[in-house]
């Protein structure tokens, strides 16, 4: 399971793109087993490599940067992680070492993923997030608060909203499967009932 | 108090508050194919979970699978992407559930074969580790994709635990022009709002010009609300979604028929129910509708141009200058198939294109039928004949040149025109240049050897 999320300060890493996909986060031909490990080294594979075979670094990507090379939180545009429902793109983001991910607005899917392999999507408005990577730019590290829902970067500290489930697995390092196995007398009833009552989906 | 008719999908699937302003969501079925499935089911079999319910859980091998015709059981399409097929496989069997294997007579990507074996039927909840999962509400399903994680959570536990989204209606009225299909309507909605245009939203989609698609229009509508940001996208059951799923094996039997379609009739928005946002388009004013840049929003007319404040990084990927028009480019290779376009109404508008008409040269001309179904029903009335020998390559069915996975594809710098879903950047392999569009642009466009507007060929048996 994910480990708790509390506090986190670290460096910030500032990918202004919008509509940044999952295939771009992880290229399909970066997942090479069925698995959730190993998939760092095909992060964002497409624009940090000069080319897919030779692993030379491209200079210029923000994260083969000094500066960036280290960073824990992205700072990045509109509907991050759109697109294939991978959640391998999560768990290569999660290898690397990226705890949170500032963005205008997520993908549904890759938000969830996020929010189930610890970490923290905050969605900002669009003048925020700009504003917290001119910050990131000049060095600013970032420092966020789940429980009080606050980032501070450089002089700046933002307030951010974040649904109650998410905010509680997140903190709480929490297992939704154990959860909701905790309910399994209120599934066995409905399942008994809807069972009655569409029979066809049961196969009966 | 009025209800929308995702309003009354939640409800018939809500167990409980799940505290958190979540509900924990009943779900019907679980849908797992080779790429993100084999990792939930072996995540499952190490925490020694199984699996609540087998008999509603089914694992369909598509994504890897070679496209080649004649393939063999575990070939696949990308190297090293056999295990992805022997391991799925292995653990599908362990785990007791339903498993549609490379050499089954039914196998075919997951939501072609969904709809196809009754599946996915109204009223039901279905959930798989794949976003086009919302195709399915184009039958007046509670579809909708997910992780991994939530693919083992459902497996587990027969249940999710869902904050519900807000709710949009799109209605397209009137109605949609000759030779202008359900991919250029979903295309056009996408270029007018943007692809996170419906943020954490389910739509509706409504109006004459969607009660007027057959199913199969439906589904491709469907299959694009996640290019749309969408969680999911549902269009009330009619008497063509009965019609078309009577009989079909998973389908509710004689029995129980009438039951079903009864509770089915009520599966539709109140008169009075509320949305938070309403978009309303006028289905006259779509043209076939063609992508030029690198997100499905960057698309415009077929005979218009790339726009004058078009994205730098795009028209640098695309190679491609601003103002450029669209019907006047070279292109090097052509693709349908897919989830979005891979059925056979598709390969049909397409053929009625390429009868009697030949590929350009230079241009390589791929078909690869969306499931075994379409294929035998598309080779038993010629349609691969037709596809031949015009040139293209008769490919075995699966998710194939889609997404770029390792192996054969496209050469870095390729112009190719797609019947697909997703125009990023390297999604059909490095380097390569995704036009979408629908299945008859795509044909029309490998005759030209252009992108080109498929209302100017008309059917070879119509002009003789």
């Amino acid at each position: 399971m994910a480990s708790p999320f509390t506090v986190h300060e670290g460096v910030a890493a500032p990918l202004m793109l919008d509509n940044v996909d999952t295939d771009q986060i992880i290229p399909s031909r970066e997942m090479k087993a069925v698995s959730r490990d190993g998939l760092s080294v095909g992060l964002f594979a497409g624009w940090r490599y000069v080319s897919a075979e030779s692993r030379e670094p491209q200079a210029d990507f923000v994260l083969n940067k000094p500066a960036f090379r280290d960073a824990s939180v992205l700072i990045a545009g509109e509907n991050f992680g759109c697109g294939s429902s991978r959640e391998h793109a999560v768990w290569a983001l999660a290898e690397f070492g990226i705890r949170a991910i500032v963005a205008k607005s997520f993908g549904a899917i890759f938000r969830d993923n996020c929010v189930r392999n610890g970490i923290l999507p905050i969605g900002l408005p669009s003048e925020d997030v700009q504003a917290i990577a001119v910050q990131a730019v000049s060095g600013a590290r970032v420092c966020i608060d789940l429980p009080d829902q606050t980032m501070t970067c450089g002089d700046h500290q933002y307030a951010f909203d974040i649904d109650a489930y998410a905010k509680r697995l997140l903190v709480g390092g929490l297992d939704p499967i154990g959860l909701t196995q905790s309910r399994s007398g209120e599934i066995s009833a409905f399942l008994d009932r809807d069972r009655a009552a569409r029979p066809w989906i049961y196969g009966s | 108090m009025a209800q929308t008719i995702f309003d009354k999908l939640w409800q018939a699937h809500r167990i409980a508050d799940a505290g958190d302003g979540a509900d924990l969501i009943a779900i019907d079925r679980v849908m797992l194919h080779e790429r993100t499935g084999g990792v939930a089911l072996k995540s499952l079999a190490e925490a020694g979970q199984p699996v609540l319910a087998p008999e509603r859980a089914f694992a369909i091998m598509d994504h890897i699978v070679s496209f080649r015709a004649g393939r063999g059981r575990d070939e696949s399409r990308s190297p090293g992407g056999e295990t992805f097929i022997t391991q799925t496989r292995a653990m599908a069997k362990a785990a007791g559930i339903h498993l549609i294997d490379t050499d089954d007579a039914r196998q075919g990507i997951v939501h072609v074969v969904a709809p196809e074996l009754g599946l996915a039927v109204p009223g039901a909840s279905i959930v798989c580790p794949d976003s086009h999962t919302c195709s399915l509400g184009a039958l007046g399903a509670l579809a909708w994709g997910i992780g991994s994680s939530e693919a083992e959570h459902a497996l587990a536990t027969g249940a999710l635990r869902v904050t519900k989204p807000i709710q949009k209606r799109v209605c397209f009225n009137g109605h949609l022009g000759t030779g202008v299909t359900a991919k250029d309507a979903a295309l056009h909605l996408i270029s007018l709002h943007g692809s996170g245009g419906g943020a954490r939203a389910a739509i509706e989609f409504a109006g004459s010009a969607v009660e007027a698609m057959d199913i199969e229009a439906r589904l491709t509508l469907c299959n694009l609300a996640v290019e749309f940001a969408a969680f999911t996208a549902v269009i009330a059951p009619d008497d063509k979604v009965f019609a078309y799923l009577q009989g079909r094996p998973y389908a509710p039997d004689n029995e129980l028929w009438s039951r079903a379609e009864a509770s089915w009739r009520a599966l539709h928005t109140d008169d009075d129910a509320a949305f938070d946002d309403e978009i309303e388009i006028d289905a006259g004013d779509i043209a076939p509708t063609v992508s030029w840049g690198t997100s499905p929003e960057e698309a415009v007319p077929v005979t218009g141009h790339v726009p004058s404040d078009a994205r730098p990084a795009a028209l640098s990927y695309m190679g491609l200058s601003a103002g450029a028009k669209l019907d006047q480019l070279p292109i090097d290779g052509v693709f349908i198939g897919s989830c979005t376009n891979g059925r056979l109404s598709d390969l049909r508008a397409a053929g009625d294109v390429l009868r009697g008409r030949q590929v350009a040269e230079g241009v390589r001309a791929i078909c690869v039928p969306g499931s075994q179904s379409v294929l035998r029903a598309a080779e038993a009335e010629g349609l691969d004949k037709v596809f031949r020998q015009a040139g293209f390559e008769w490919g075995s069915p699966g998710c194939a040149m889609c997404f770029y996975a390792g192996g054969e594809t496209f050469p870095p710098g390729a112009r190719v025109v797609s019947s697909t879903n997703r125009n990023f950047e390297g999604r059909q392999g490095p380097g390569v240049r995704t036009h979408l569009a629908s299945p008859a642009t795509v044909a029309a466009s490998a005759v030209a050897g252009r992108i080109a507007d498929a209302r100017m060929f008309a059917p070879m048996d119509a002009v003789s």
